[in-house]
């Protein structure tokens, strides 16, 4: 796969018609566009991120849905480790060093190795999904995402009949995340999926988004989206990938188990103590809309927790 | 100088300047990528800062020596007031879009919600009987000791925002830390005459033989 070299300019910094036809937008993209011309010329632009992804395909795993702005996507994010403000991650991660970059899979597996994220990029065709994403803060964003499904690394390592959970890990470096410490969370961030749902194919790993690599904030290099859970389960900066026997800790639960369940599937009847989750703020609309059970994906995900109190299991 | 009627005046416009720098960003289009978020936490923020702002006056004409400060107090307490109608018509209109149901239903199920409610009423008959008219109407000490509701006001937006912040609490810290600092001085200063009242009624009480 060729990655090209981010002189080229980037598809999101095209002028839109809608821009275009819009003045005085348009002359506040004037200064915008000095700042991104200022940014080639500064280290950050010489990392990965923004870099054009090539010879992506379309997937099967797409709703038909808006796609929210490249900014809104950028500017608007949960990453703790980079400030608590959803301003701050675009800011204070954007020199966050993602290459070089490995991923180490193992625990209760037959092969367990090491993939460089160049190595990721090649495990498997890179597919465009168009996916919901929805945050257990009630607002919503629809994205797309560039990646494959996570089974491809997961058969790769060839998991043994004792796994039955996968335990991902988020990179931790003090230095790079120095405001990591006011986040109030145990550092480094752990999530978790049961090997069932880490297998199913709308478990996606993620590199890019629209059609670049991933941009710091935004989880580079790599990532999880599981679209059917809230978005903390989507965990960014992948380091560890560990197929382990029993249900691991997870971040949000062990910070607060009233609150934030190991499943976390978005399900509207069951409302966290502080957000009621029957409706959510799509970003870019003013009205809420109804939150869909599962996030849209009942049809897909709803058979692997036959027989289970969703209640129970939040 | 505190005594120039135009110092009013400057207070009155530095206390509005919040309000025009969100209309300065919302014209921008600098309201992040969820302005109802922002227009929330934003009036929200200038409410609980005004609210402190009120409490600090009294220390600080003691701890300045300007007693004059006390002009501005019923001003900055009336402008908590006004960012705090904001914030909650922000909620009511923008958020919830007047949805009667759904607002009562988050007042009794959420308890960060319950307690921004209680700040917010708490204010209501302050801001009524803010007036000359009505300290004379209510007498000094009643009015005063009504108007000490702005103490359970404060203590309950800090809990407000406290249980706002999922895990990063240092703002509402900082709040709970300098409401509670102010209420202690209170409590400091009416335990001293307290104790200075004893002493006299002892001095003054005829000797038991």
């Amino acid at each position: 796969m060729l990655i090209k070299k981010p002189a080229d300019i980037r598809y999101s910094e095209v002028t839109p018609q809608s821009v275009y036809m819009d003045r005085r937008k348009f002359l506040a993209a004037v200064p915008a566009a000095f700042l991104a011309g200022r940014e080639l010329f500064s280290p950050s632009a010489r990392a990965l991120a923004g870099t054009k992804l090539t010879g992506v395909v379309k997937s099967q795993y797409t709703v038909d849905e808006t796609i929210n702005s490249y900014k809104d996507v950028t500017t608007y994010n949960n990453f703790y480790e980079f400030g608590t403000d959803k301003a701050q991650p675009a800011e204070l991660a954007k020199n966050f060093k993602t290459n070089p970059w490995t991923v180490s899979v193992e625990g209760n597996v037959e092969k367990p190795r090491k993939f460089s994220i160049d190595e990721i990029l090649k495990l498997a065709p890179l597919e465009q999904r168009i996916y919901r994403h929805r945050c257990v803060e009630a607002w919503s964003i629809v994205v797309p995402w560039i990646g494959y499904s996570l089974s491809n690394i997961l058969k790769q390592v060839q998991p043994t009949s004792k796994a039955r959970f996968v335990a991902f890990e988020t990179y931790y470096d003090r230095r790079q995340m120095p405001t990591a410490d006011y986040g109030g969370l145990p550092w480094p961030y752990v999530e978790g999926l049961r090997l069932d749902e880490a297998m199913h194919p709308l478990a996606m790993l993620t590199v890019g988004m629209y059609d670049e690599i991933l941009p710091p904030q935004n989880g580079a290099p790599v990532r999880l989206n599981v679209p059917w859970k809230y978005g903390f389960k989507s965990i960014k900066s992948i380091v560890k990938i560990r197929l382990v026997g029993s249900m691991p800790p997870t971040t949000w639960n062990v910070a607060n188990p009233q609150e934030y369940g190991f499943y976390s599937n978005v399900n509207p009847q069951v409302d966290n103590p502080r957000y009621s989750q029957a409706t959510e703020r799509r970003l870019g609309e003013f009205r809420k809309r109804p939150t869909l059970m599962f996030n849209g994906y009942a049809d897909q995900v709803a058979q692997l927790y036959t027989g289970m109190d969703l209640r129970k299991f939040y | 100088m505190l005594r120039r009627r135009w110092t009013k005046a400057i207070v009155f416009l530095v206390c509005l300047v919040p309000l025009g720098w969100l209309g300065w960003r919302a014209w921008n289009d600098d309201l992040s990528a969820n302005p109802i978020e922002f227009i929330t936490r934003f009036t929200g923020d200038w409410t609980i800062r005004l609210i402190v702002a009120t409490l600090a006056v009294t220390p600080l004409r003691k701890l300045l020596g300007l007693p004059g400060l006390i002009r501005f107090r019923r001003m900055i307490g009336l402008f908590a007031f006004f960012y705090g109608c904001l914030h909650f018509t922000t909620y009511l209109w923008l958020d919830k879009f007047f949805d009667l149901h759904e607002i009562l239903k988050d007042v009794a199920k959420r308890p960060f919600i319950t307690a921004g409610f209680t700040a917010f009423v708490l204010m209501i008959p302050l801001a009524a009987t803010s007036t000359t008219g009505w300290i004379r109407r209510l007498g000094g000490k009643r009015w005063q000791l009504l108007h000490r509701l702005i103490y359970m006001s404060g203590i309950a937006g800090v809990v407000h925002y406290y249980w706002l912040v999922k895990s990063d609490i240092r703002l509402p810290a900082l709040y709970g830390a300098l409401v509670g600092i102010l209420l202690i001085y209170r409590i400091a200063v009416w335990l001293r005459s307290w104790l200075a009242r004893q002493q006299t009624d002892k001095r003054t009480a005829p000797a038991v033989s």
